[in-house]
C-alpha cells in the first residue's frame, strides 16, 4: 500500500486528551470525533486537514490513556498515516486495530517540515520525502499486521478470517 | 542470543522457538479479562464480529468492580450487559458481587491466573499477574473482542529493563515503596513498551502481596509487563488454587537487556508520590507537612490482606484523626472475610474509618469517596493524576497502608514510627 500526503507537524509527548479531548467522548462515530482531532494541539487541523494527510511527530504520541477514540479521531479526518520517533504502547496497538497504519522513524520525523509531501509504503517501511528526495527506512509492518490495516481494522480482518 | 521470560512466554504461545525484540507476533491467549467499563464496548464489537460463540468460555473473565454495586441507572446498564453476556456465552468466570472484588486480586485469588501464562486485559493494571511470573498486559477494547472470538492476540515483543533490588529492606519499606521509587527514578514513560524485570536479594524475601503491588504499577512507567521469576514464593501460592497445568520459564543468563539498574533497598524509607503524577516521588520524612482530609486504603496496588494487617496493626487501639475521613476497601470478598476473622475490620471500625464491600471505589473517582475542591487524599492506589479522585482541582498523594494508617492518626502524611 502506498500512501502520499502532506505533512502537519507536532511535538513531543503529544497525549491522548490532546487528541481527541474527554469532553467529546460520548460518541464512538468517527465523523463527530473528527471535528475536533487534535484540537487542544492545533485548534485550527480539523479545518487544515485534507484527505490522506500525514501526521509527524516527535517522541511518545498518544501517551496517556486507552481510549480507542484517540486514533479513530486520526483516522475519520482522514489522515492516512502517524509517523513519529516513538508512539505509547496502547495507541500503538488501538491504532493498528483500528486501521490506522503509524510508523516509527527518527530520521524522517526530523527531516519533515509542515506542507512537505510525504510518500510512504507501507509493505517495505520506505519514506520518502518529494521536497528533497530524500529517503528514510522505518521498520516495515509484517505481513499479518499489513493485513490488519489494509482490512481497515482487526475487527474487519477477524470478520474476513472467519469466512 | 538468550531470550528474557517475557520473551520465551511470548515465543512459546506464538507456537515459536525464538522471538527478537521488536518482532511482531501472534500469539494464543490463556486469560481474556474484562470489566464493567470496557466489556460492554467489547461485547457490542463482538456482535459486530458475527460470531454465535466465545472461542472458549472458561478463559474469558468478566468482572464488574468498578461502578458496583451500581452506582447509577447507567451504570446498572453496563453491569447488565456482562451479566446478559455471561449468561447467553455461558461463561464460567463472571463474578457477581457477593463473588466478585477488585479485578486484579480476585483473579489470582481464584487461582485463574498461573505463572507461565500469556493474559490480555481490556483493563490497564492487567500487568498485575506479572507478579505470578505471567505475561500480562492491558490492551483496549477491540483487542478484547477479537480476543474472544478467535483466543488470540498481536503482539509487539518488548524488550527489557532489569532491576536489581539488593540490600536489606528498613522496617516499614515494602513492595510500594520499591515501585514508587523506582517510577520517581525512571519517570512515568521510562519503561514505555519495555517488559520490567524485578529480581534481587530483597526480591527474594518479598512477599507475594508486595510483587503484586510492584507487578501492578509497571504501567505508571509505561512499561508494557512487569515481572517476576517464579520462585518458591510463587509456586507455594499458585500451588492449591491453579487447577490447570501451568510451565515456569525464567530468563536466560545471556538474555538481552537495554538496561540494568540496580537499588540499595537499605538507604530506602516509606516513599509518597506528590500530584500530579506518579514519578514525583519524596521520602516520606520530606513530606510530613501535608495535611490530609481523606485517607484511602484499598484498591488493586494495596487492597491485600497483608496491607490491611500493616493497616490494622499501626490503627489498633487508636482513633482516626478528627479532621480526616477514612475509607478501607478490602480487594475481594475472601480478603473481607479473612479481615474480619482477624478483627482487622473491627480495629478499623472502632478506630473511626469506614469499611466498603469490594469495588474500585474511590480509586477512580467513581464512587464512595469523591474529593471536593481543594481537598487533599493520601491512596495506597497507583494514580494520582489531575482529577482522579474527583474535583479536577483535588490532590491525590500516593504511599504504602503504612503511612496511610499512620497519616489516619495524625491528619497530616506521617512516618510510619512516629505512631
Ligand atoms: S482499583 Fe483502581 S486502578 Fe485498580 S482496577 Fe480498580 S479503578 Fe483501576
Amino acid at each position: 500500500m502506498k500512501l502520499t500526503g502532506k505533512v502537519h507537524k507536532f511535538g513531543a509527548d503529544i497525549d491522548t486528551d490532546a487528541i481527541i479531548p474527554a469532553r467529546y467522548l460520548n460518541t464512538f462515530d468517527p465523523d463527530e470525533l473528527a471535528k475536533h482531532c487534535m484540537e487542544d494541539a492545533d485548534p485550527l487541523f480539523p479545518e487544515k486537514v485534507q484527505a490522506g494527510d500525514i501526521i509527524v511527530a516527535d517522541k511518545n504520541f498518544g501517551c496517556g490513556s486507552s481510549r480507542e477514540h484517540a486514533p479513530i479521531a486520526i483516522k475519520g479526518a482522514g489522515v492516512s498515516c502517524v509517523i513519529a520517533k516513538s508512539f505509547a504502547r496502547i495507541f500503538y496497538r488501538n491504532s493498528i486495530n483500528i486501521g490506522l497504519p503509524i510508523l516509527e522513524c527518527d530520521e524522517a520525523a526530523d527531516a519533515a517540515l509542515n506542507g512537505d509531501e510525504l510518500i510512504v509504503e507501507l509493505e517495505t517501511g520506505m519514506i520518502t520525502n518529494k521536497r528533497t528526495g530524500e529517503e528514510y527506512q522505518a521498520a516495515p509492518f509484517p505481513e499479518f499486521m499489513q493485513a490488519i490495516i489494509h482490512k481497515g481494522g482487526l475487527i474487519n480482518y477477524v470478520k474476513a478470517k472467519k469466512s | 542470543m538468550g531470550m528474557t521470560i517475557s520473551q520465551k512466554i511470548l515465543a512459546v504461545h506464538a507456537g515459536l522457538d525464538h522471538v527478537e525484540a521488536g518482532e511482531l507476533v501472534n500469539c494464543q491467549l490463556d486469560v481474556i479479562l474484562g470489566n464493567d467499563v470496557t466489556s460492554p464496548v467489547a461485547i457490542s464489537e463482538f456482535d459486530r464480529l458475527g460470531y454465535e460463540k466465545v472461542h472458549d468460555q472458561e478463559k474469558i473473565v468478566l468482572v464488574p468492580d468498578h461502578f458496583t454495586p451500581n452506582k447509577d441507572i447507567k451504570s446498572a446498564e453496563q453491569a447488565k450487559i456482562l451479566r446478559d453476556f455471561a449468561k447467553k456465552q455461558g461463561l464460567t468466570n463472571y463474578f457477581e458481587i457477593g463473588q466478585m472484588g477488585i479485578e486484579h486480586c480476585l483473579l489470582p485469588e481464584q487461582g485463574l491466573v498461573a505463572p507461565g501464562d500469556l493474559i490480555i486485559g481490556a483493563d490497564s493494571h492487567t500487568c498485575t499477574y506479572g507478579a505470578l511470573g505471567a505475561f500480562a498486559t492491558g490492551v483496549g477494547s477491540t483487542d478484547m473482542a477479537a480476543a474472544m472470538a478467535t483466543g488470540e492476540a498481536w503482539f509487539k515483543v518488548p524488550e527489557a529493563i532489569k532491576f536489581v533490588y539488593y540490600g536489606k529492606m528498613p522496617e516499614w519499606v515494602g513492595g510500594k515503596d520499591l515501585i514508587l521509587h523506582t517510577i520517581g527514578d525512571i519517570g512515568v514513560d521510562g519503561a514505555r513498551y519495555m517488559s520490567m524485570e524485578f529480581t534481587g536479594e530483597a526480591i527474594d524475601s518479598l512477599s507475594i502481596d508486595n510483587r503484586f503491588t510492584m507487578a501492578n504499577m509497571a504501567i505508571e512507567a509505561g512499561g508494557k509487563n512487569g515481572i517476576f521469576t517464579p520462585d518458591e514464593i510463587i509456586l507455594n501460592y499458585v500451588k492449591n488454587r491453579v487447577k490447570r497445568p501451568y510451565k515456569v520459564y525464567k530468563s536466560d543468563l545471556d538474555a538481552k537487556y537495554l538496561e540494568i539498574r540496580e537499588y540499595d533497598v537499605s538507604k530506602l524509607e516509606p516513599v509518597i508520590a506528590f500530584p500530579h503524577l506518579p514519578e514525583n516521588t519524596r521520602f516520606v520524612s520530606e513530606a510530613t507537612d501535608v495535611e490530609i482530609d481523606q485517607i484511602v486504603i484499598g484498591s488493586c496496588t494495596n487492597g491485600r490482606t497483608e496491607d490491611l494487617k500493616i493497616a490494622a496493626s499501626i490503627l489498633k487501639g487508636k482513633k482516626v484523626h478528627p479532621e480526616v475521613r477514612v475509607i478501607i476497601f478490602p480487594g475481594t470478598q475472601q480478603i473481607y472475610l479473612e479481615a474480619l476473622r482477624n478483627g482487622y475490620i473491627e480495629t478499623f471500625v472502632e478506630a473511626g474509618a469506614v469499611v466498603s464491600t469490594p469495588t474500585c471505589g474511590p480509586c477512580l473517582g467513581g464512587h464512595m469517596g469523591i474529593l471536593a475542591k481543594g481537598e487533599k487524599a493520601l491512596a495506597t492506589t497507583n494514580r494520582n493524576f489531575v482529577g482522579r479522585m474527583g474535583h479536577p482541582e483535588s490532590e491525590v498523594y500516593l504511599s504504602s497502608p503504612a503511612v496511610a494508617a499512620a497519616s489516619a492518626v495524625k491528619g497530616r502524611i506521617t512516618p510510619p514510627w512516629e505512631v
